[in-house]
């Protein structure tokens, strides 16, 4: 098996190759053929992988060596491919999830006229985040981490004739090359300090180089965690991603599912020994992931539009993530991205055709009313949303987001503050989640759908809704039932969750969650189903619209950056812009201009100047004989 | 021997081409482009001579005869494998500046491919001269051709370009020669053999502060060409205002002559004056990256903007050599080669974009990617070449260099690294520009001619390449480690 491994991102590569070079001379079955087929036949290698691996003995690792990459002095780096069951989690997820979406993509990029390059795209996009999780060696991680990145900027500027969309392109790439800025600097330190960018080796030779908790080795895991940050989009680094949405849905369904965000929890817990040597890095990663999910879900209860709701809500919940990967929780971290992606990809590919069957309509209060004209959407949507409102036991989101919950106080960095900022994200999520609901679905009809989405995109939605219900019946808490095959798995590579000692019972920690997401599902009924009067208070209210527009604007994280770095930058651009060390030249040249003009007035033709220059000179020579 | 049959076929081309092109133009074209394709086949016919050699890490061509042997000066030119792939780079360079120039010359074709041919000739004279006078010879010989593409076949400011251009290397030659001299004196006076030899003037002993003065003449004559800050004025004004075979052969060549300069010449002459500067070299390096980014993100023309991403990436070559580190040397062999071509290529689109839309102003430009998709595409491949992408080659070298660096001085690494978010700004705003937002070109524009595929496939394929496997060219270069005595694994 292990020499097919290759095949798993050469198949998109092949696809993203064929596509770009030939695309145009191809008719759009053959381009939708080769895009979309090239991940399915990943996704399929990747589940024969993944039951080979289920059979295979605890501790499996499959490697392979493609050619060696580069190799001077200790410095070196192969093109190899290394899977353990972390990577795999990742690899299945990104396959089947991208091929889903690849499938949806068919239908909802018909009539576009660049269907060639957006296949291309987004087959690079899938292969680059999969040489990301697969690389056996930090180097080729980068390069699987920028390839990410060029791809989310090709594909969020997809429709690049509109300034709004390449200017969100630009801003994605430029804010995400900050952290992997600092992230480079991390490797550059990594190196110095342990000779190797191998990443099975930085992890063994951590332990036996640093102390826990010395300056080098936080330092070195706050640079990764900067990386971390910029492509999870956490804060201080998250405002590229509510404007990301400018591309096609189904681009948006892969960036927030299947690539891209996740590559932060990917390499966090990829990195997690340096991690724990650093309980300053662990507790900055939690708090980080606590305030994020808590401010994310705070914007995503006002926004408008369909897409930005979503995409706050994906910041929130990968703050989650953040969140238990900080606390050490790190099965909960996994297990809770596992779930996120199928629902998140629903809610997405489901927005995706409610705005495609809205002529390209984004704001919510537009919508309404469509539960019964577009009944597979509504009932598909509606279980994404209650996965994202964790809704008890039927729901993927519940079992994950239970755990993060749990461990955010009990683990073994757990805090009473890092739970309750998790339980109020908790409400939140569940408030807005009905919100959306609620005013996209129910309600009078205020827009009249057009084509109603065809067979082929409406199967993805299915299937994803089946694993958003069903993805979370893999892992149980504890004193509910005995089922942890997830757990199991990502523990051969992830320590297990310490625990605290003296804890309350989980049971009371469960049922204080359940009861928040139900009030939280019950508050955003009662304000937007029953149309309570306290929202026609609210809407004439100036305070409280101060801050609903502070909201809406993500906390003005861009109007902060924008003062405090953009214009400073744009202003020493601009008044540079010829630059003023060349005045030092033709300040040279303007001194022998000036020189030459006078020495020219001399030579002037005169004989009276030249006899007067003579007697000059004679009587100067005279006097200085004399006075010598 | 052959490597002096490859400078005459250059020359005696470049002679042909003038002869023929007043009744044959496209014959002298043809003339040149046979040329350097032979030049190019006979440098690849080196690599059999390179890999019979056993020692494969030292100069393995080396031919040497008399010229004026009153006052030492010999024919002596030498190849190891660092001025091999310089080598390899002038004629692939070469053959597209010729291939890109097709169509652009009208006028005077002949005279015009004269002057590519004698430049080149030039350029690979440097790479091989192994006597210090043949040396500064070829470097005068590379540089008057150059100034005649540029006042000749130039813009609309090119006499001020092309004087500026000749004063500032002038200058500097100048000052190199004064050093080569007082090293030929100071040698002859010791040993009693007056020699011009690079192999003889090796290991002239001098004293702490002639040494220091010496090395400040090479140095300031490589500086000005490489270009470091505060020297690099005459660059932005020279490469936008030559024609585009110009602007080829000066960011993919001329430029690298600087560095070859300084590490084939400053490291091993003068060791230990090099170690006691190389702080100053480093924070000029870092200046130059950070500088040449911000004044690229300001310009409105799009060949000037070009010009300063070089001097931005001029920077990691000069932090690179004087990190004294092996790897960061090795990144540095990188960075000219793939500099050379990832900016070659930039230029060569900014030139397809001028003989289209006859601008270089890109606040006029916009939207173009609906017209010239392969264009677009390319123009992304070597945007993101130039940010620094890894897979294709620019990243490895920048990788090396500031890894390299990151071990000796890793404040002014860090400060260099930085360099990469601009290096993103300035790229995304070019490629925006040009390329993005609606169309506002009322004329009708054509994607790229199959010979302009040809140039770009070229490049492409070729920068890809040192991306994914580096490995023969880091091989290659392996024993410029012992070059410098401070340079260490």
């Amino acid at each position: 098996m292990e020499q097919y491994l290759y095949l798993i991102p050469a198949l998109p590569l092949i696809g993203f190759l064929v596509l770009s070079l030939a695309g145009k001379y191809l008719s759009r079955n053959f381009i939708a053929g080769i895009g979309a087929g090239s991940v399915c036949v990943s996704a399929l290698i990747t589940i024969i992988l993944g039951v080979r691996f289920l059979q295979s003995p605890p501790g499996t690792v499959y490697t392979q060596l493609l050619w060696h990459w580069f190799l001077t002095g200790h410095l070196s780096a192969d093109l190899s491919l290394r899977i353990d069951a972390l990577s795999l989690i990742f690899i299945c997820i990104i396959t089947f999830i991208g091929a889903l979406i690849h499938i949806y993509s068919i239908a909802f990029m018909r009539n576009d006229r660049d269907y060639a390059r957006f296949f291309a795209s987004m087959n690079l996009f899938v292969c680059a985040m999969l040489l990301l999780v697969m690389a056996d060696n930090l180097v080729l991680l980068y390069l699987g981490w920028e390839g990410v990145g060029l791809c989310s900027y090709l594909l969020i500027g997809f429709w690049y004739e509109t300034p709004a969309n390449y200017r969100a392109a630009n801003k994605a790439f430029v804010i995400t090359r900050i952290g992997d800025t600092a992230m480079i600097i991390g490797l550059f330190l990594i190196f110095k300090e342990l000779g190797t960018l191998y990443i099975p080796d930085i992890l063994i030779q951590s332990t036996q180089h640093f102390n826990s908790g010395s300056a080098t080795i936080t330092l070195i895991a706050l640079l990764l965690l900067s990386g971390g940050i910029g492509k999870s989009a956490q804060l201080p680094l998250q405002t590229w991603l509510p404007d990301a949405m400018a591309g096609p849905s189904p681009v948006s369904a892969l960036i927030h599912a299947a690539t891209m965000v996740t590559a932060g929890v990917y390499l966090i817990s990829r990195m997690h020994t340096i991690f724990e040597l650093s309980p300053l890095a662990m507790h900055v990663t939690a708090v980080i992931g606590a305030v994020t999910l808590f401010m994310a879900g705070c914007s995503a209860m006002v926004q408008t539009d369909i897409k930005r709701v979503l995409a706050y809500s994906t910041i929130s919940q990968i703050g989650y993530m953040f969140l238990a990967m900080g606390v050490g929780a790190w099965s909960a971290a996994i297990f809770h991205f596992f779930t996120h992606a199928f629902f998140k990809a629903l809610l997405f590919l489901a927005a995706g055709a409610v705005i495609e069957t809205l002529h390209h309509e984004h704001n919510i209060f537009k919508m309404g009313g469509l539960r019964k004209e577009m009944p597979v959407i509504y009932y598909t949507f509606t279980i994404g949303a209650a996965a994202l409102a964790a809704l008890p036991l039927v729901t993927a989101g519940f079992f994950s987001k239970d755990q993060i919950l749990w461990y955010a106080w009990s683990a073994g960095g757990g805090h009473p503050a890092l739970w309750a900022l998790a339980l109020s994200g908790a409400f939140i999520t569940a408030f807005y989640s009905t919100r959306l609901i609620l005013v996209v679905f129910w309600g009078d009809m205020k827009t009249t759908p057009g084509h109603l989405p065809s067979g082929i995109m409406t199967v993805p939605l299915i299937i994803l809704a089946f694993f958003s219900i069903a993805g979370g019946w893999i892992e149980w808490p504890h004193n509910l039932l005995h089922i942890s095959l997830f757990s199991e798995q990502v523990q051969q590579v992830l320590p297990v969750t310490q625990l605290k000692p003296h804890l309350p019972e989980e049971i009371v920690f469960q049922l204080i969650a359940v009861v928040v997401s139900l009030f939280g599902i019950y508050t955003g009924y009662a304000l937007y189903y029953r149309q309570s009067e306290l929202m026609t208070l609210w809407r004439q209210s100036a305070n409280v619209m101060t801050v609903r527009n502070f909201l809406l604007n993500g906390w003005r994280f861009d109007q902060l950056y924008d003062t405090l770095l953009v214009r400073p930058f744009l202003f020493i651009t601009r008044i540079n812009k010829s630059d003023v060390t060349d005045k030092l030249y033709t300040g040279i040249a303007d001194i022998h201009l000036q020189l030459n003009k006078l020495f020219s007035f001399f030579q002037n033709g005169s004989l009276r100047w030249y006899v007067a220059g003579v007697l000059i000179g004679i009587l100067f020579i005279i006097t200085l004989q004399l006075l010598l | 021997m052959i490597l002096i049959w490859m400078i005459c076929i250059l020359l005696s081309g470049g002679i042909l081409c003038w002869l023929t092109a007043q009744r044959l133009p496209l014959l002298a074209k043809w003339i040149a482009l046979l040329t350097v394709i032979a030049d190019m086949l006979i440098a690849c016919w080196l690599f059999r001579v390179y890999e019979a050699f056993p020692d494969n890490t030292s100069w393995f061509i080396n031919y040497q005869a008399n010229w004026i042997p009153s006052v030492g000066i010999s024919f002596h030119v030498a190849l190891d494998g660092f001025s091999h792939l310089l080598l390899l780079l002038t004629f692939f360079l070469g053959i597209l500046s010729v291939l890109c120039s097709w169509k652009e010359v009208r006028e005077k074709t002949g005279f015009y491919f004269f002057c590519l041919l004698w430049s080149l000739a030039g350029i690979s004279g440097v790479f091989i001269a192994m006597d210090l006078f043949l040396f500064y010879f070829c470097w005068e010989i590379m540089l008057i051709p150059m100034f005649f593409l540029i006042v000749i076949w130039g813009d609309a400011r090119r006499r001020y370009a092309a004087y500026k251009f000749f004063i500032f290397t002038q200058v500097g030659s100048l000052l190199m020669l004064l050093a080569i001299l007082a090293l030929y004196f100071i040698h002859g006076r010791q040993t009693g053999n007056y020699t011009f030899d690079y192999f003889g003037l090796l290991h002239t002993v001098t004293d702490g502060a002639t040494a220091k003065w010496i090395m400040l003449g090479f140095l300031f004559a490589f500086a000005i060409k490489l270009p470091v800050v505060p020297f690099h004025n005459w660059l932005p004004d020279a490469h936008s205002e030559a024609p585009t075979a110009g602007s080829l052969l000066l960011a993919g060549l001329l430029l690298k002559t600087g560095a070859y300069g300084i590490i084939r010449f400053v490291l091993p002459f003068f060791p230990e004056a090099s170690v006691s500067i190389a702080p100053w070299m480093i924070f000029l390096g870092v200046t130059g990256i950070i500088y040449g980014a911000l004044l690229a993100f300001s310009q409105t023309d799009l060949k000037r903007l070009i010009a300063y991403t070089s001097v931005s990436h001029m920077g990691f070559v000069l932090v690179g050599i004087f990190s004294f580190s092996n790897i960061a040397m090795q990144g540095v062999v990188m960075q000219i080669l793939t500099h050379g071509i990832s900016t070659g290529a930039l230029f060569v689109m900014a030139g397809m974009l001028k003989e289209r839309l006859h601008t270089r102003d890109i606040t006029q430009m916009g939207g173009l990617w609906t017209s010239m998709p392969a264009l677009g595409g390319v123009a992304i491949l070597f945007t993101m070449a130039s940010a620094g992408l890894p897979a294709l080659g620019n990243f490895i070298a920048e990788f090396f260099i500031l890894l390299g660096a990151f071990a000796g001085n890793p404040v002014f690494s860090v400060i260099a690294t930085l360099g990469l978010i601009l290096s993103a700004l300035y790229s995304l705003r070019m490629l925006q520009k040009v390329f993005m937002g609606q169309q506002t070109v009322t004329v009708p524009v054509k994607d790229i001619s199959t010979r302009e595929f040809i140039i770009m496939a070229a490049l492409s394929i070729s920068i890809v390449i040192l991306g994914l496997f580096p490995q023969p060219v880091i091989d290659t270069v392996r024993h410029l480690s012992t070059i410098h005595p401070s340079i260490h694994e």
